[in-house]
Order: C-alpha cells, then sequence, then structure tokens
C-alpha cells in the first residue's frame, strides 16, 4: 500500500485510513457529516497525495494535449486551469482531469485522478509517440494537499507574501509559502472557496503543519475523503468510478464546457455523432429525497415501477439537511421535480429529480 | 475490557442470556467502526430469529451493515426508543444500545466469551 508524506500526521490526529486507489488515505478524523459542515462554515485541510499529477514539456507539448484530450489547450492562457476529459475513440470517458499551463514556463502539469493513474500514463505515452514531447510523472516526487472553506485565503496568506487576492479562480502561482516553494492553484473539488497546493514530497508534512497552525484562529481542520466526496457530491462535481466511467459521455455527464470542438482530439468523431444525432438518449441528474434511508452506488431507480436506472453516488448532505443522489434517466425524464423511486434491499423509497448542483456557494 | 457477562460474535455482536431470554446489540467496536449512524431496523415482535442470520439492518453515512444473531429464537421486545435515535447507541452499546429480546431455543455454536472477542479487536487494530 503507498503512503503519502502526510501518513505519520494522520496517524497522530487519529484518523482512519482506509485503501483508495491502492493509497493509504484519511477517510475521516472525527465524523463525515461534521468534517463536511465544518469546511462551509470555516475551513478544511485535505491530503490528496494519492493524485497523480504529470509534467508535460516539450516543442510539441500542446499539441500534444490537443490530441489528449477534450479542451482547447492552444486557447488556455498562461498561468490559467482547465477541466478537460481523455476519451477513447468511442467517446467514452477514460479520465477526467486539470490542465494547468505553467504561469512562466512553456510546459504544462497535468492533474489526473488516482485509480486512474496507471492507464493515464499509459494513453499518454501512447499518444505522444507521434509528437516532441517529454511526460515526467511527478506523483511521487511532489506532494499535494487542499485547503478548502471560506476562511482559506485568510489563513494562507498569513503564510506567504503573494497577493493571494490577485489570484483568480483556476488560476495559478509558482511561490513561496512557510519558506517553502510551491505551485499553488486556486482549484478545489468542494464547491468552497480554496487553495491545493504542490511542494516537494520531501517538505509537505512541514508544510501542512504551518497551514494547521496558521489556520488554528480560523478553526482549520484536517478533513477526510469521506468529507471531501460529500462536499462534491453537494456541488455537483463528478466522480470518476460514480457519475463518469468507461461507458459514459461528457454530453450526458453535463461536462460539455470541458469538451471543444475547435481541434482533433480522440473521442471527437463519436461526440459529433451523438450530437448529430440529436443529442444523448441520456442525462445525468441529481436526486434528493426525504427517506433517512441513504441512496447509495448500485441501487436500482424507477418510475412507476420500471427501472430506468442506477444510482451512481449518494450521501447524506449536511448542507442541504436531505440525502442526496446522482443518477442517469432517459432525457425525457431528466426533468426537475420528476417523482422517482430507488429500492433499498426490498424497500422502495421515493425521489425528486433536482437540477444539479445541490449547492452553490454565495458570492 | 467488554462486559465479561455476555458472550459475543466476531461480526461484532453481543448477547446477554438470562434464563431462557438472550438481550442482543452490537458492540461499541462495531460503532466505532460504522461511525455516524442513521438508521436501524428491527424485527417485530413475535419474528423467528435464527442464530448466525440476519435479524436487522443497521446504516451509517457510509455503508448498510447487516446485524447478526447469535441466537435462534423468537423476538420478545425490541427497543424502539433506539429505533427513533439511533445516534444514542454511540453513548452506550452495552446497556441502554440493547436492540431486542428473543426467548431462546439455540445459541451459535460460534459464541466468543469477552477475552476471545477482545483478542480478536486487538488484532483487528482497535
Amino acid at each position: 500500500m503507498r503512503e503519502t508524506a502526510l501518513k505519520s500526521r494522520h496517524s497522530d490526529l487519529g484518523a482512519r485510513l482506509v485503501d483508495f486507489a491502492g493509497w493509504q488515505m484519511p477517510v475521516q478524523y472525527t465524523g463525515i457529516l461534521e468534517e463536511a459542515a465544518h469546511v462551509r462554515r470555516y475551513a478544511g485541510l485535505f491530503d490528496l497525495g494519492h493524485m497523480g499529477r504529470v509534467r508535460v514539456r516539450g516543442p510539441q507539448a500542446e499539441a500534444f494535449l490537443q490530441r489528449l484530450q477534450t479542451n482547447d489547450a492552444a486557447k488556455i492562457p498562461a498561468g490559467a486551469i482547465r477541466y478537460a476529459l481523455i476519451l477513447d475513440a468511442d467517446g467514452l470517458t477514460q479520465d477526467d482531469i486539470l490542465i494547468y499551463r505553467h504561469p512562466v514556463a512553456d510546459e504544462f502539469f497535468l492533474v489526473i485522478n488516482a485509480g486512474n493513474t496507471a492507464r493515464d500514463l499509459a494513453i499518454m505515452h501512447d499518444t505522444a509517440k507521434g509528437f516532441d514531447v517529454t511526460l515526467l510523472d511527478q506523483t511521487d516526487e511532489l506532494g499535494m494537499f487542499a485547503i478548502q472553506g471560506p476562511a482559506s485565503q485568510a489563513i494562507t496568506q498569513q503564510l506567504t507574501d503573494f497577493d493571494l487576492s490577485s489570484l483568480r479562480y483556476y488560476n495559478w502561482a509558482v511561490t513561496h509559502i512557510a519558506g517553502v516553494a510551491v505551485e499553488l492553484s486556486r482549484t478545489g473539488y468542494t464547491g468552497e472557496d480554496g487553495f491545493e497546493v504542490y511542494a516537494p514530497q520531501a517538505r509537505t508534512a512541514e508544510l501542512w503543519d504551518a497551514f494547521l497552525e496558521a489556520g488554528a484562529d480560523h478553526q482549520l481542520r484536517a478533513t477526510g475523503l469521506g468529507a471531501r466526496d460529500t462536499l462534491r457530491l453537494e456541488a455537483g462535481m463528478p466522480l470518476y468510478g460514480h457519475e463518469i466511467d468507461e461507458t459514459t459521455n461528457p454530453l450526458e455527464a453535463g461536462l460539455e464546457f470541458g469538451v471543444k470542438f475547435t481541434h482533433d482530439f480522440t473521442g471527437r468523431t463519436a461526440l459529433e455523432q451523438i450530437r448529430q444525432a440529436g443529442g444523448p438518449a441520456r442525462r445525468l441528474v441529481g436526486l434528493t429525497t426525504e427517506s433517512r434511508r441513504v441512496p447509495r452506488q448500485g441501487y436500482p431507480v424507477s418510475i412507476d415501477g420500471r427501472d430506468v436506472g442506477a444510482i451512481l453516488s449518494g450521501a447524506i448532505s449536511p448542507t442541504l439537511g436531505r440525502n442526496i443522489a446522482t443518477t442517469y434517466l432517459p432525457t425525457e425524464l431528466a426533468v426537475s421535480g420528476t417523482p422517482v423511486e430507488f429500492r433499498i434491499r426490498q424497500a422502495s423509497e421515493p425521489a425528486t429529480v433536482h437540477d444539479l448542483p445541490f449547492y452553490k456557494r454565495p458570492r | 475490557m467488554r462486559p465479561t457477562d455476555r458472550k459475543y460474535l466476531k461480526s461484532h455482536e453481543w448477547c446477554l442470556i438470562e434464563g431462557d431470554v438472550a438481550t442482543l446489540g452490537i458492540t461499541d467496536h462495531a460503532i466505532n467502526l460504522l461511525s455516524d449512524l442513521i438508521y436501524l431496523e428491527l424485527p417485530d415482535v413475535g419474528a423467528k430469529v435464527k442464530a448466525g442470520e440476519p435479524y436487522g439492518e443497521i446504516e451509517s453515512v457510509k455503508s448498510v451493515s447487516d446485524i447478526y444473531s447469535p441466537v435462534t429464537g423468537e423476538v420478545i421486545a425490541t427497543n424502539d426508543e433506539l429505533v427513533e435515535n439511533v445516534m444514542s447507541l454511540a453513548e452506550d452499546a452495552f446497556d441502554r444500545g440493547w436492540m431486542i429480546k428473543v426467548r431462546v431455543e439455540e445459541t451459535s455454536p460460534d459464541l466468543l466469551d469477552a477475552k476471545a472477542y477482545e483478542e480478536l479487536v486487538q488484532a483487528e487494530g482497535e
């Protein structure tokens, strides 16, 4: 089992560690619901050392990315970040990723899902054959963690001279925090303001400590991946292996914003055919339920007793005070307010279609 | 050390047998593993339970788990207060956290005493 640079910190804090894509990761420190609510109100610190991190360099780095993924790499300004998908030739999703264009250097940085890192690297190396490009897997040499929540900027600003108010959402900077050279992006997976921090592996733990110390007055707490899953679901963000996988395409998943038909990416023809045929036959929707039971991945979803799909993700939402879930529904039924049922063993529980996201932070 | 007056299953249930009546529950260790409890389903009075088979289910934030019976017999009482307030299990697993009472016909051959259960929990890394 692989361990991040912060493993000993989690053990000291009494975290429950679980296997996550081959990594030992903290699922919770005190309790998932309490931790999730805390991030919406104050701030949380999340170890993300398991995520894949790949540097893309070389004269044809941009051309390589145009083939590899769905967003338009040529249009990403220096220091900006874009969401994108890696598809196969049939337009089916192999991974969702973030593309960082370096603020200064002529290179890119990709953040990919832990569970897909090996396959992504294989696809990347295969795609790279036609291009003058160098791929550098930095998953082991870099540590990564996130600070998320309304107090994120106030806490982080205490640790750096860099003016964080100048760093806009989905932009990044190369700077110093607490004396450590870092790459800092205004990104996250919770629906809150916040930053993701990339630092040399050997200095990640001291940086984590510096955040917890600086954040003590702002109630900053270490937060587990369980709460992160609840927060991302409330914010309507897809998780690979749930809302998206090798059987879904980005059009039905509502991810068109990450797909630009301006360049020749793998899977483009398949997506164009879906568009020409009038769009996807099913769509990703949210569900809310007044039931105490939690809709969970795999539970059948039905309308008037007829099975129409299955639950993809489900959680207790501390923010909404109701249980929430996602599912695909035939396009004509994927309308907010449609009553559906989900089945948990013998019991059938009522739920209602809800537009995604469930939660949007007030600005 | 957990109460020595009762027996345990390795799936983290306990039973306290007094005469021909067994009181059933789950251990603090199980509750700690589940965390954030939200839902408890118990059988009705009069239902039959069977040693080694599930008689109820307990749902937490992250999972739904079966609750296994250490005995065979008829349910003669259920803790309805606990069903209404499943969170209170976290405070007292062994007394107020009882789930059902059963008129015992047979006990499971897999019952552990408190010492053996303690060793099991230690081995699991409590």
